[in-house]
This record gives C-alpha cells, sequence and structure tokens, in this order.
C-alpha cells in the first residue's frame, strides 16, 4: 500500500433513511493532502464523512480511491485503504491499551491469526505517536475520555492506512492535545480528511476546506480564501476575521460575537 | 505530562488456565459420579470405568448406576455447562450488552412452547423418550426463525432490535406456554413444567451426549477461527467495518450459530440459567477480553461449574432432585458479585 492515495467523489448523494442529507458532492482530496470538512450542525459532515470512509453506501454518485471506485473494492481490501474514527468512539472496557490499538492490525491478517511480530512495533509506535508510549498493558477502563479518544487514534494510525477519516478527533481532548493532535496530523504521510469544528485550527493545519452547508458543498479551496467575513456570517451566524499573529504572521481566526442579523 | 503510576492489569494467562480447568472438569467428572442418592466409594467408581473401557463389566448393580446414569449424566453436565457459557459470550458479543445472556432471543421460551405442548397435549408422542427434546429443539429453532424474521423485517439485525424483538417475543412465548398450562387437564402440568425450565440433567443418557458435544465442539473451533473479528465486533459495528470486518454476515451467522446452539442445549437440559451470564463475565475477569483467551476458558469454567452444580443438585436435597436453574442462580450470584467488586470491570463501551 503506497503511503498515501487520492481520493475523489463525483455527484455524490448521501441519504440517512429516506432523507436525502447531502447531494451533488464533486471533491478532488489529492494524495497526501490534508482536507478539513467544516459546518454548522446537522449539516451532514458526518455523513459524507461515513460514504467517504466507506462505512455506508451512498445513494448516488462514486468515490474513487486513487481512481478505484470503493464501492467495488471488497471490505478488507477498504480497510488496508481507508482508516476511519467516529466521533464518539471509544475503546471497549476490559481490553488493555494494546489490545485496543492492536484492532488496527485486523485486516492485515486472517480472522483465526495472531498478532504478528511485528506489530507489536506498529502498535508501539501509534502509541508513541498519541503520546501514550509505555501504556500498552494498561486497561482502557482507568483511561480518562481525552486519552481513550487517543487511543482509538492510535488504532486508527496501526491500520497504516493510505487514508485517515476523522470525525472531529479534537472532541474531547484538552487545549494541549488539541495542538498536538494537529502536529501529529501535520507529521503522516497519508491523505486526511477530517470533520473539524475548531475553524483556526482549520486555518493553520488543513490543506483545504469543504464547507457542508444547506445539503451540499457550498465552497471548497484554501482555509485562507475559504474562511472568510462572509461566509462566516453566513454559515456559521458569526461575525470574525482572519488576521495574522503579529509575531509569525501565521493566520488566526478572530470571533468577535455571534452575528447580531441572525437572531 | 505522565500521570503518577497506573497499576497495569493482573491477568492470568489463558492457555495453562485452560489447561488447568479442562484437567479439573475432567477429574470432578469422575469425582461427581460418588455422589449421588447412594455414596459409591472413589475405588469402585475407578474400577467400573476402567473395567468398562477394557470391556468387562466389574459389578452389575454399581455398573448399571455408574456407567448408564451417573458418568452420561456428568458428562452432560459438562457439555452443557460448556455450552451456555460459549452461548452466553456470544450472545454478549453479538448484541454488544453485559445483560445479555443465551435465552435473550426468545430461544429458550420458544423452546418452553414445544416441551410444554408435549407435556400436555401429547404432541409428537410418536417419538417417544426423544419428545420432550424434540419438542423443545423445534420451538427453539421456530423462535429463532421468528425472531429473525421480525427483526429484519423491522429493518435489520441491530443490537437494539434484536434485543427488543428477542425480550417481546420471549414474552409472547411464555404467555403461549402458561396458556398450555392453564387449559391442560393434568393438574400436574404445571409442575412438569416448571421443573423442565429451571433445567436439570437428570435424564441424561449416553444418546444425548454426542448431539449436544458435537454443536458445542464444531461452535468452539468456529468462533476461535474467527477471534480476531470477534474482538473488533464487539469494539462496535462501525470500528468491525472499518477494520474490514464482514459485519452483517458475521452477524447472521451469530445468529443462526446461536440458535441452533441454545436450541440443542435446551432441548437436552431445559433452560438453566445464570450460567451463560455470568461465567462469560467471570472468565473476562480473569484473562481479559479478547476472545482467543476468554472463550476456552469460558467454555472450560462453565464445564467444571455445572459439574458440581449438577452433583449438588442431586445431594442437598437427596433423594429429591433440585432443578438446576435454583443452584446456578444461588451459587453463581455471589460468586460473581464477588469477583465483580474485586476489580473495577466495564464491559463494551458502558461505564
Amino acid at each position: 500500500m503506497s503511503a498515501s492515495a487520492g481520493v475523489s467523489a463525483q455527484g455524490l448523494r448521501c441519504c440517512r433513511g429516506a432523507r436525502s442529507i447531502v447531494a451533488g458532492v464533486d471533491l478532488d482530496v489529492p494524495a497526501g493532502t490534508r482536507l478539513a470538512v467544516v459546518g454548522p450542525n446537522g449539516a451532514g459532515k458526518s455523513t459524507l464523512l461515513r460514504a467517504l470512509a466507506g462505512l455506508d453506501a451512498p445513494a448516488g454518485g462514486a468515490i474513487l480511491v486513487d481512481g478505484a471506485d470503493l464501492r467495488r473494492m471488497s471490505a478488507r481490501r477498504r480497510a488496508l485503504t481507508i482508516a476511519f474514527v467516529g466521533q464518539e468512539e471509544r475503546p471497549s472496557g476490559e481490553l488493555t491499551v494494546a489490545e485496543a490499538v492492536g484492532l488496527g492490525r485486523t485486516p492485515y491478517r486472517q480472522p483465526w491469526s495472531v498478532a504478528a511480530a511485528e506489530d507489536r512495533g506498529i502498535i508501539d509506535g501509534a502509541l508513541d505517536a498519541v503520546g501514550l508510549g509505555g501504556w500498552g498493558n494498561r486497561p482502557c477502563t482507568q483511561l480518562s475520555g481525552g486519552e481513550r479518544h487517543r487511543v482509538v487514534l492510535a488504532r486508527a494510525l496501526a491500520q497504516q492506512t493510505a487514508v485517515l477519516v476523522l470525525d472531529e478527533p479534537t472532541n474531547h481532548l484538552d487545549a494541549a492535545w488539541r495542538l498536538r493532535l494537529m502536529q501529529v496530523l501535520d507529521q503522516l504521510e497519508c491523505t486526511v480528511i477530517a470533520a473539524m469544528h475548531d475553524l483556526d485550527l482549520v486555518l493553520r493545519h488543513f490543506d483545504a476546506v469543504a464547507v457542508v452547508a444547506d445539503g451540499g458543498i457550498l465552497a471548497h479551496g484554501p482555509p485562507t480564501e475559504v474562511l472568510d467575513p462572509g461566509l462566516l456570517r453566513k454559515v456559521f451566524e458569526v461575525a470574525g476575521d482572519v488576521v495574522p499573529h503579529p509575531q509569525t504572521g501565521l493566520p488566526y481566526l478572530l470571533l468577535t460575537d455571534v452575528d447580531p442579523a441572525s437572531n | 505530562m505522565q500521570k503518577t503510576a497506573v497499576p497495569t492489569t493482573r491477568r492470568l494467562r489463558a492457555g495453562p488456565l485452560t489447561a488447568l480447568l479442562a484437567v479439573l472438569t475432567a477429574v470432578s467428572i469422575l469425582l461427581s459420579v460418588a455422589f449421588g442418592a447412594e455414596h459409591i466409594p472413589i475405588g469402585d467408581v475407578w474400577r467400573t470405568i476402567v473395567g468398562r473401557l477394557g470391556g468387562d463389566v466389574a459389578d452389575a448393580a454399581y455398573d448399571v448406576i455408574i456407567w448408564d446414569l451417573r458418568l452420561p449424566r456428568s458428562v452432560l453436565a459438562a457439555v452443557v455447562g460448556a455450552g451456555l457459557a460459549l452461548a452466553g459470550a456470544l450472545m454478549q458479543a453479538l448484541v454488544r450488552n453485559p445483560l445479555a445472556e443465551p435465552y435473550l432471543l426468545g430461544v429458550s421460551a420458544g423452546a418452553a412452547v414445544g416441551a410444554t405442548a408435549v407435556m400436555t397435549l401429547g404432541t409428537l408422542a410418536g417419538l417417544g423418550v426423544w419428545a420432550l427434546s424434540g419438542g423443545a429443539l423445534l420451538g427453539a429453532l421456530v423462535a429463532t426463525v421468528t425472531v429473525y424474521t421480525v427483526a429484519r423485517a423491522q429493518g435489520g439485525l441491530t443490537a437494539l432490535r434484536l434485543i427488543l424483538s428477542g425480550v417481546v417475543l420471549s414474552s409472547a412465548f411464555m404467555a403461549l406456554s402458561s396458556l398450555l398450562v392453564f387449559t391442560a387437564g393434568d393438574p400436574h402440568a404445571a409442575e412438569g413444567v416448571m421443573f423442565w425450565m429451571l433445567g436439570s440433567v437428570a435424564g441424561a443418557t449416553w444418546a444425548k451426549v454426542p448431539l449436544a458435544g458435537a454443536v458445542v465442539a464444531i461452535t468452539l473451533a468456529a468462533m476461535i477461527a474467527i477471534h480476531s473479528w470477534l474482538d473488533a465486533y464487539a469494539a462496535g459495528t462501525d470500528t468491525a467495518t472499518s477494520l474490514g470486518v464482514p459485519v452483517r454476515g458475521l452477524r447472521t451467522t451469530l445468529f443462526v450459530i446461536q440458535g441452533v446452539l441454545v436450541g440443542v442445549l435446551v432441548a437436552v437440559s431445559g433452560g438453566i440459567g445464570f450460567v451463560g451470564l455470568i461465567v462469560p463475565h467471570a472468565a473476562r475477569l480473569v484473562v481479559g477480553a479478547t476472545h482467543r483467551a476468554m472463550l476456552p476458558v469460558a467454555v472450560c469454567g462453565g464445564a467444571l461449574f455445572l459439574v458440581w452444580v449438577d452433583v449438588v443438585s442431586r445431594v442437598a436435597a437427596a433423594p429429591r432432585e433440585m432443578p438446576l436453574g435454583i443452584l446456578t442462580g444461588l451459587i453463581g450470584a455471589p460468586i460473581f458479585l464477588f469477583l465483580m467488586g474485586r476489580r473495577r470491570y466495564e464491559f463494551g463501551n458502558s461505564s
């Protein structure tokens, strides 16, 4: 498996039951880039991500991973290509941290075989990446919410896929770990698609942003271009602006108020 | 950044523990034969069994009690205990709920309808001594198919839908059994049905051992063969899907296997409760929740447990037989509470 793969959606339509959530989605995520999917609550970010990760079959359109149709892939092939971490996912209790992370190696082996010798190193590496090195033998029951979330992230890293799909990965993480997680993502070679609420982080850590609203992709492009005051007001109902940091010159999002016009 | 030292898990190794439990079960089966309405010295037990295996009969009176009555009974108790523990572990994985037990999906309630029909209406009388087992098995399979069809028609075999369909249909089946008892002419029908539902291996014969034994052994082998899929499935259906596990197929397979396994167990022993609920949890507490470690320990532990429960059942109120369901509840609950209190225990994603 190559280190990263390009993902493209063509005319994608996703439904929840009979209700259409997003339609007419055309997205192109070049190999090795980071795409943030943003939008207000209930806009359909999760639904779109689940389709892109191959968890739910789309109602229409196609998803291509390095040109290969996701629907034609076997479940195992897909698991070797795309890893997914859900929003409220937590490791099952009574597993040790290493066992929970080791689940990520499932697609690499037959269902009856046990962990290979090389898995040990991969699991340790994934734990190191999320700052849980040496925690392998602890039971997941003794972890805090944020630590559990990092265990689940480590599982996805141990899956060593070309594409990583994360639904709100910064949830449950404290201020320091939000920033550390972004550093972890920055260092990954694989393609990353993540639903994000923290627009400020999107500005500095993602190559592109797709704004999901009103049942489709409202805007798509580099974060500093897309997240302008007009869009912030229209989609997120907040007044704000992107300003450069006085020392580093990096873009930061300054939210000043809930948009008065929205009430 | 590192917190103060958190104790790592203290677990027993699954391999040696499984071997120990298996040996203990084999020894227990031999010892258990000495107990009953008439106590038989263990030396005579040994001589009779060795003599039988060698092809001759040592003592005719002991031979009947030991070889034809008590030994098949102890062996069947071990098989049923193993099977119930296995079924419980699978059910807890299938619906991802710590309260799940083998009878959750209405299999035992369906079996009860079949058994009650045999006892009160004389259905299947043509099967002779197999009528009760046959009726129970038939009822169990009908219940399995019904629950499957209902859950399927409502939109799929999700955990919640399975539980709800199972619980509702269980109640309906129980009502049907009660109706049969209520309308029966025989005043002793209620007593017979109650004894059957509480479970017993008193009716064991060698003929009942191979089928139940084969079903339990095949199921165990099949589940060990997909142990890593079971681990992934237990982490949630989304997680399992993203890890490449064929979730739908696995769920249907587990459901069907569960129906046949529990159906056969209930057919040979009635509805022995509690074993399928507590033994898998006890196994997880001792060796952790990975199925490769936990299933063999649960199976051997369930076998050992039920062999001794059956011994108690025939000496506690001798010469009367006590239903196994009474004892599994009375013995099992304190053991389980003790295990659970010893450490923080969490199942699945519940906290």
